[in-house]
């Protein structure tokens, strides 16, 4: 069993000294290969957190950058034992969160799916196709295993809803910074901030805003009013654009290196 | 029959406050949406209690669509099977299948809730063509997706969808099939959710669709009911209603009108996408139900040779008739529907769409079972769209064949 910082304690005592957060998301399988690097090179570049994705067929929150990577590693015979298998042996002190869909921990079973995250030294799940009434069963087997689970907290929600939300999350609030699935955007939502303005209103938890941030610039700018941030979409596409993992790698130094500057 | 409340939820009526039907059903879908499926919930309870809503509904299915929709006696068919065989000729609607009731109760309702953008999914074009249609009619902006493979398959519908002035987008993902066209169309309504409404074409997806699309599609059954009641001598029902189960929004509608009677209730699924006759739980597309998927929970997908069950998934409230044994599910080769498909032109001059030929094609199975009986199938569409298809697949044409599975 792998032993890993917990989620919650390690995100709260970073933003209380004073430092942004940043989660980088790497997609599990992809590259088909060599994605496993990733995971030290990300902690090694000032992740704070590393969001691991395990892929879905059919995966409605993503957009085309994640929907593709997912394909390539499933088609080449990505699944969850094989991924949590690798993530196991990842040589890194932070905390990392598998993100999947529903049915992935539906179809292993929950108490399954939340030991075998737990064996692997994954302390955080994001499902985002299980939102808070129909989270309670899973929620309940991940607390009793150890494992956060992270709610998302969407700008459509209002402000008892989204209270709600945060009072559930574990780990920290994922706020989603879009109306819209993943991807990235020219300009950052004006909802990024007003999702992390809301969310810092009613909860001492971290809160992180994802989805839409695909620059340092809007890292930063996000990061003002919100204590760290997602990045997916704008690390998978260099890859697939024919960067290398290194790249990938640098792209998240140069995030961090603009979030400890702001 | 009295109805007790032990088995009350063999019927058919509403689903519980989460959504569901037994076990199955529930709303699993991006926290964005949650709040546009509660407020969809409500706003459907009280358009369904306002006599207004039902009767500008009902008017609209009447004067525009063309019901009701005639239940059809097959002299022919019957003599040739050894069972009395009624056809309710769904397939006689305008746009020419089952399909216009629940786009004309979506468009209204999206209406009244003060959006005008519908975004729907299709898998033979049947229903894009539907909401598009209603989208005309109520002067909508209307965008279908639809997988690629379909387009191809299908080619017919999508120039009309764009004829009734719909945006076809082409869903480029996966088995770029119905499911895939499903998952666009929830992307795009995440990304839209404030001014458009999601037209789901059939009786699956969160809260409160299954329940709704279904109530839309009640009028087939209701209509039936009273007409096997003329038709039918002794207690005026028939042995068994038939019907095609893709996602199952007609099996739903003709089902409601007889879950409360003796009739037997058979669903049939095509062999290659038959998700309630491999009984696996799973959720996808917003509800709990059975699905076809793998050991890890990777939706798998559907092969059929009509496009309109090409899907991996099927209703809730299917999966729950199935487990409570209230309904049977069975599937059917893809043959043995062409055979069907051929033997309903010949005898009785009907030209079926492949979907419910898999119905006729149970039947023709299930003859010594049904040897005697009084046997009423939805005839949920027209074969028009199907007839090139057919063709080529009769002519030998290699691509067509690919289409088949054993
Ligand atoms: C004529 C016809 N019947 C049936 C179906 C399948 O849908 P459902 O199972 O929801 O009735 C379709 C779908 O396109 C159809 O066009």
């Amino acid at each position: 069993m792998t032993v890993r910082p917990d989620l919650e304690s390690h995100l709260t005592e970073r933003r209380d000294a004073g430092r942004k957060l940043l989660l980088p998301y790497v997609t599990g399988g992809y590259p088909v290969k060599d994605w496993p690097r990733l995971i030290e090179g990300f902690a090694a570049a000032g992740a704070d957190a590393i969001e691991i994705g395990i892929p879905f067929s059919d995966p409605v929150m993503d957009g085309p950058t994640i929907q593709e990577a997912s394909s390539i590693a499933l088609s080449n015979g990505a699944n969850p034992p094989a991924i949590l298998d690798r993530v196991a042996q990842a040589d890194v002190d932070i905390p990392l969160i598998a993100m999947t869909y529903y049915n992935v921990a539906f179809r292993m079973g929950h108490k399954r799916f939340a030991d075998a995250l737990v064996t692997a030294g994954v302390g955080g799940a994001i499902l985002p196709d299980l939102p808070l009434e129909e989270a309670a069963d899973w929620a309940e087997e991940a607390d009793r295993a150890g494992v956060a689970t992270v709610m998302l907290a969407a700008p459509t929600g209002d402000d008892a809803r989204l209270a709600r939300v945060a009072e559930r999350s574990r780990g920290f609030v994922y706020g989603v910074g879009v109306v819209g699935i993943t991807g990235e955007r020219a300009e950052l939502s004006a909802s990024a901030t007003e999702i992390a303005t809301r969310l810092k209103a009613i909860t001492s938890k971290p809160v992180v805003v994802g989805l839409g941030i695909s620059t340092p610039a809007q890292a930063v700018e996000v990061a003002q009013i919100a204590d760290g941030v997602v990045v997916a979409s704008a690390i998978i596409r260099r890859m697939l654009a024919g960067g290398s993992t290194d790249d990938a790698i640098e792209f998240v130094g140069e995030l961090r290196k603009a979030l400890d500057a702001s | 029959m009295t109805i007790t409340a032990d088995h009350a939820d063999s019927f058919m009526g509403d689903p519980d406050d989460t959504g569901r039907f037994g076990q199955f059903g529930g709303r699993y879908v991006p926290e964005t949406l949650v709040p546009a499926c509660a407020e969809l919930e409500v706003a459907f309870k009280q358009a369904w209690a306002d006599p207004q809503f039902k009767d500008e509904f009902h008017n609209l299915l009447t004067t525009y669509g063309g019901r009701p929709s005639p239940v059809t006696e097959c002299f022919r068919l019957s003599e040739e099977l050894g069972f009395r065989v009624l056809l309710k000729r769904e397939d006689l609607n305008h746009t020419g299948s089952h399909k216009i009731n629940n786009v004309i109760g979506q468009a209204l309702l999206a209406k009244r809730m003060g959006k005008n953008r519908l975004v729907a999914e299709t898998g033979a074009g049947q229903h894009g063509v539907a909401t598009a249609t209603a989208a005309a009619l109520m002067g909508m902006e209307c965008i279908v997706f639809m997988g690629e493979v379909d387009i191809k398959r299908q080619a017919l519908n999508v120039f009309r969808m764009q004829l009734l002035g719909a945006e076809v987008r082409t869903a480029m993902s996966g088995s770029r099939t119905l499911k895939d066209a499903v998952n666009e169309a929830m992307r795009d309504w995440v990304a839209t959710v404030n001014t458009t409404h999601y037209c789901l074409g059939s009786v699956m997806g969160p809260h409160p669709y299954p329940w709704m699309v279904r109530e839309f599609h009640r009028v087939i059954g209701d209509e039936a009911r009273s007409q096997c009641a003329e038709m039918i001598s002794g207690d005026g029902v028939p042995d068994y209603v038939v019907a095609c189960v893709g996602g199952g929004s007609n099996a739903a509608g003709i089902f409601s009108g007889f879950a409360d009677t003796r009739a037997k209730l058979i669903g049939a699924e095509p062999a290659g996408g038959a998700a309630v006759g491999r009984a696996v739980p799973g959720v996808v597309h917003g509800s709990k139900s059975y699905l076809m998927q793998d050991e890890f929970g990777q939706v798998q997908e559907a092969h059929s040779v009509s496009a309109g069950l090409d899907y991996p998934g099927v209703g809730p409230e299917h999966a729950h008739l199935a487990y409570i044994g209230r309904a049977r599910y069975e599937s059917v080769t893809d043959s043995e529907v062409l055979d069907a498909f051929q033997l309903l032109a010949r005898t009785e001059g009907i030209i079926p769409a492949l979907e419910p030929a898999h119905g006729l094609a149970w039947m023709v199975k299930a003859k010594s079972e049904l040897a005697g009986t009084t046997v009423l199938l939805n005839m949920s569409g027209r074969g028009d769209k199907d007839v090139a298809q057919v063709q080529a697949i009769l002519d030998g044409d290699p691509e067509a064949l690919a289409t088949m599975r054993p």
